[in-house]
């Protein structure tokens, strides 16, 4: 592929292979943040070479855009690839192709693997896995607690000197429900910088819980999940932060409770590091979905009321909440075709969270697209500290970007999606904006649709 | 269900009256003669118990029952035994609502026992009867009146009391209405939308 | 005609009025008759699939199959439902594939018949819910319904309250919505502990106090307080609970003449309901259960005895 080959799109034959740190790629008509008139971006070298009209430069591959939103890479504070231990339901190969093909180019692989990810033999392994694959960035999360199990805490230490360098530590799943167990991970991580994400969910207030706490709870006899058991550990985790200087990340912020107290608090003087995120499920679903008990709407936190998705919204769109993450959590098809009760808590979500944020936020004039830019990728990256990732589309930032046409639409197909697993509560969903092509450090991960995989890799 | 005939009104195209309002109350008075002859009633010898099926057979039951009062001075008791419970074609059919069986208080153990119903066809209908009537109690004999048989049995079913014999084809449909369910009395023969092989057309 | 009975909420006025004259024509029909068996249901198989111990509501669909003249099978899951053995969907696909006509499922899980229904449209297997976690009991709502309606007449207007659990009750949902779909006035009397937040959208008035309401009430139903509530701290004590919310003589005399005590059973003699008040003639907890039997009958032809639906 010496040769520069023009066809309609991307030009270059065959999807294997395109592009690399060594090759030159231009993309044609471009829109970086969806402003101003089209122009041309050369991506050389890994990085974004020159930005201008009507480049002609010599190119290996040129990408016709026609007009298609260039954006950063998205970067996914929160997703589950379930390997090891639950390869029958995805793995890092098929978690980190269905990100490329969202758009993605960094993942926070959670924790709550089998075994547990609280040591650095599991982090290293999975790092590396995410680094044969090749398609995404694959960091690993660390669990702050040994297994998971909330009472004393796992090797952060040695997880964060690890090859995978974990900042990103996480029990998510399960809450560190223990005050002091909290404290002391918010103090300890502070010595090498890491952020200690939290699931806010006061096991005591969702005993047995399966739904959102109210009317249709109440309606179809499923326990509920009041909104305090997530607030009142937000609050106490604030304030846990604000004492300590520790950094607190709150997953998957969904009660108009959590963003009003987040508001409040971080308008305070002398509010620490907070930040917090809201998945693209809570930004649409609500429990009225819930009718026909089909477990592809359970999810943990669960879906709540019309008022929060409104809210969680209009936090997003003022800051409140810092970013979108999406919760990925693929499940294998028996851990989900059963009665509501015995199924496991989770949905899809790296290839329709642009989608979803696109129609909830930018359709409505919530977010433009500097704002998603923003939501999907420079807040997760400045979060999790990821120096080359969430940078400006501009000359001589590192070339992770993602290019979407906002025109298309397109219609979610479960079976469709890059995961093993096909536990989309989008089914037949027809969602704004496609991924045209996804692009790592100057090589194309994705492209209209299909993985593009590193030449000399799997 | 068609509209209601009017007694006297003129049968409209592809209907033919086979009874008048008259002709109803005749039979009816016949047959009741007969059942008084045939069951020796008058020498007391026999309890005899009239039995409607639903629908006119119920009222039918009823009528027969004044009839033989004023005619021979007994009182015969009447009921209604409902046999949807026992039909063989159920599903084939949308379900019905049940009209429960009402016995006379003595029973039909030992008794001579009519049957009546309006439209004696495939013999179904009866044979669910007989069925019902076996869950009731065990009477001495049974014996089946009917208004009008229009042939085409397909049990080895007959009647013992005929109002009127009328021959008929299965794509036509013999319609009874008698006051009480239908605010007329009289018997027509229509031509059926759709012919349904050996269903009774009750 | 409808094709699973999943829930009292989806029945209409017109379908519920329906399955309770059948029931009331069944129970005349049968009346006083030595051979209590219609041939009806000949031919087909009911399954009773129960994950829970229910020994009155599995008897009584049985007896009522039975005396429709269905083959039926009692498969008592044993255990529960989660990870460990087959799968509900699996279980239910078997039976249905060995020859099932209609399924009748109790289950812990809340919506466990909707799923089953779900699974087995296809295949023409119909389900009854007999009891689904804390969701619905549609059929112990209709047998309350037509004990109601023997005692009372129709219930267009009446008032009836519901005293107890709420929370967990899968009986007082089915009832709030049967009762208000027929007509009545529903007033549900419960510690606040005890009462669902969203109860405002049941369409029903909510009480916390038991004797203001018992004068102006046609009929109460005293709601089982199960054991794992007592020491859930849901309420101080079981005592305290008696005192507050059991059915006793005294609030017997608080109640209109004409009104009826019902209480779905098992009781618990002493804690919700005195024993002198279940053994008076104002309780109708034996009605309850005879009428149980042709509700279900009821219920089983509606479903099984009309026209095929084409699979």
């Amino acid at each position: 592929m010496n040769r520069a080959k023009e066809t309609s799109n991307l030009s270059g034959g065959g999807m294997s292979g395109i592009g690399g740190p060594g090759e030159r790629i231009l993309l044609k008509d471009v829109r970086p943040y969806g402003e101003g008139e089209p122009v041309d971006v050369l991506v050389a070298g890994g990085v974004i070479a020159e930005i201008g009209s009507g480049l002609t430069a010599d190119a290996d591959e040129i990408l016709h855009a026609d007009g298609a939103v260039v954006l950063p890479g998205f970067v996914d504070l929160h997703t589950h690839l379930r390997e090891p231990g639950r390869e029958d339901a995805e793995t890092v190969e098929t978690g980190s192709a269905a990100a490329a093909l969202g758009g993605y180019t960094a993942v926070f692989a959670m924790a709550n693997t089998d075994p547990v990810a609280d040591n650095a033999v599991i982090v290293e392994h999975v790092w590396r896995r995410g680094r044969e694959v090749g398609l995404v960035d694959v960091h690993p999360v660390g669990a702050v607690t040994a297994g998971l199990r909330g009472s004393e805490l796992a090797e952060l230490g040695t997880m964060a000197r690890s090859a995978a360098k974990v900042r990103v530590f996480s029990d998510d799943g399960r809450c560190v429900d223990d005050p002091l167990l909290m404290r002391r991970a918010l103090e300890y991580t502070g010595a090498f910088g890491a952020v200690v994400a939290q699931h806010a969910e006061d096991p005591r207030l969702t005993v047995q819980a399966q739904a959102h706490e109210g009317a249709n709870a109440a309606r179809l006899g499923l326990a509920g999940w009041p909104a305090p058991a997530e607030e009142s550990i937000v609050a106490r985790d604030c304030m846990l932060a604000g004492h300590t200087g520790g950094r607190l990340h709150v997953c998957h912020v969904s009660t108009s409770g959590t963003a009003e107290f987040l508001r409040w608090w971080r308008s305070q003087d002398g509010a620490t590091a907070v930040s917090a995120e809201v998945t693209p499920h809570h930004l649409l679903l609500t429990d009225d979905v819930l009718g026909n008990y089909d477990p592809v709407h359970k999810v943990n936190p669960p879906l709540r009321a019309d008022a929060d998705v409104h809210a969680l919204r209009r936090a997003l769109a003022d800051g409140t909440l810092d970013c979108v993450a999406t919760d990925h959590a693929p499940h294998a098809a028996q851990d989900k075709d059963c009665e509501w009760s015995a199924a496991r808590p989770g949905m899809l979500g790296l290839q329709t969270a642009l989608g979803v944020v696109l129609h909830t936020m930018l359709e409505p004039g919530l977010l433009d697209w500097r704002g998603v830019a923003r939501v999907m990728s420079e807040h997760p990256a400045r979060i999790a500290g990821l120096a080359d990732q969430g940078r400006p589309v501009a000359e001589g930032e590192p070339a992770n970007l993602v290019l979407v046409d906002p025109e298309t639409r397109w219609t979610v197909r479960g079976a469709e999606l890059a995961s093993v697993s096909a536990n989309t509560p989008f089914e037949g969903m027809e969602l704004p904006g496609r991924v045209m092509a996804t692009m790592l450090r100057g090589r194309i991960t994705a492209h209209e649709g299909k993985i593009a995989r590193a030449e000399g890799e799997r | 269900m068609a509209s209601r005939q009017q007694a006297g009104a003129a049968a409209p195209a592809g209907q033919r009256e086979l009874l008048s309002a008259g002709d109803v109350a005749r039979t009816i008075a016949r047959i009741a003669h007969q059942i008084i002859e045939k069951t020796a009633l008058d020498t007391g010898n026999d309890h005899v118990v009239l039995l409607g099926v639903p629908t006119r057979g119920a009222p039918l039951a009823r009528r027969l029952g004044a009839c033989i009062a004023e005619f021979s001075g007994v009182t015969v008791p009447t009921g209604v035994l409902d046999i949807t419970l026992y039909r063989d074609d159920l599903r084939k059919q949308p379900n019905r609502p049940l009209e429960p069986s009402s016995l006379p208080a003595e029973g039909v153990d030992g008794a001579l026992v009519v049957l009546v119903d309006d439209v004696l066809f495939s013999g179904r209908t009866v044979r669910s009867a007989l069925d019902a009537l076996r869950d009731q109690g065990r009477p001495r004999a049974v014996q089946l009146a009917v208004l009008v048989d229009r042939g085409h049995r397909e049990l080895p079913i007959r009647a013992d009391y005929v109002g009127k014999n009328v021959p008929t084809s299965r794509s036509e449909d013999v319609a009874v209405r008698l006051t009480e369910t239908d605010g007329a009395d009289s018997v027509l023969l229509r031509r059926q939308e759709t012919p349904t092989a050996g269903r009774e057309t009750r | 005609m409808i094709r699973h009975l999943l829930s009292a909420e989806s029945l209409d006025a017109d379908t519920a009025t329906g399955v309770l004259d059948t029931a009331d024509a069944l129970k005349q029909t049968l009346l006083g008759r030595e051979v209590r068996k219609l041939p009806t249901l000949r031919g087909r198989t009911v399954v009773t699939m129960f994950y829970e111990n229910s020994t009155r509501t599995r008897v009584s669909f049985e007896v009522a199959g039975k005396w429709m003249s269905a083959d039926v099978i009692n498969v008592s899951a044993t255990g529960s439902s989660t990870s460990k053995g087959e799968s509900l969907r699996d279980t239910a696909l078997t039976l249905s594939a060995a020859g099932a006509d209609c399924v009748i499922v109790r289950h812990p899980a809340s919506g466990a018949a909707h799923r089953l229904a779900g699974w087995l449209d296809e295949a023409g297997t119909q389900v009854v819910n007999a009891g689904d976690g804390m969701h619905e009991h549609p059929t112990q709502a209709l047998l309350d319904a037509a004990t109601l309606r023997e005692r009372l007449g129709e219930l267009t207007g009446r008032r009836v309250a519901i005293v107890g659990d709420l929370l967990h009750s899968r009986v007082a949902r089915s009832n709030v919505h049967l009762l208000r779909t027929l007509g009545a006035e529903v007033v549900l009397v419960a510690p606040p502990t005890l009462v669902p937040s969203g109860v405002q959208h049941w369409g029903a008035e909510v009480r916390h106090e038991l004797d203001p309401v018992l004068a102006g009430v046609d009929a109460v139903m005293m709601l089982r307080v199960q054991a794992e509530r007592m020491h859930g701290g849901f309420f101080p004590s079981a005592r305290e609970y008696s005192i507050a919310y059991g059915m006793n003589e005294t609030r017997l005399g608080l109640l209109p003449e004409h009104a009826v005590v019902l209480h779905p059973g098992p009781m618990l003699r002493g804690m919700e309901i005195a024993p002198d008040v279940a053994d008076s003639p104002r309780a109708a907890v034996n009605e309850q259960v005879r009428n149980g039997v042709h509700v279900r009958m009821a219920v089983l032809y509606h479903l099984l005895a009309g026209e095929e639906v084409a699979a």
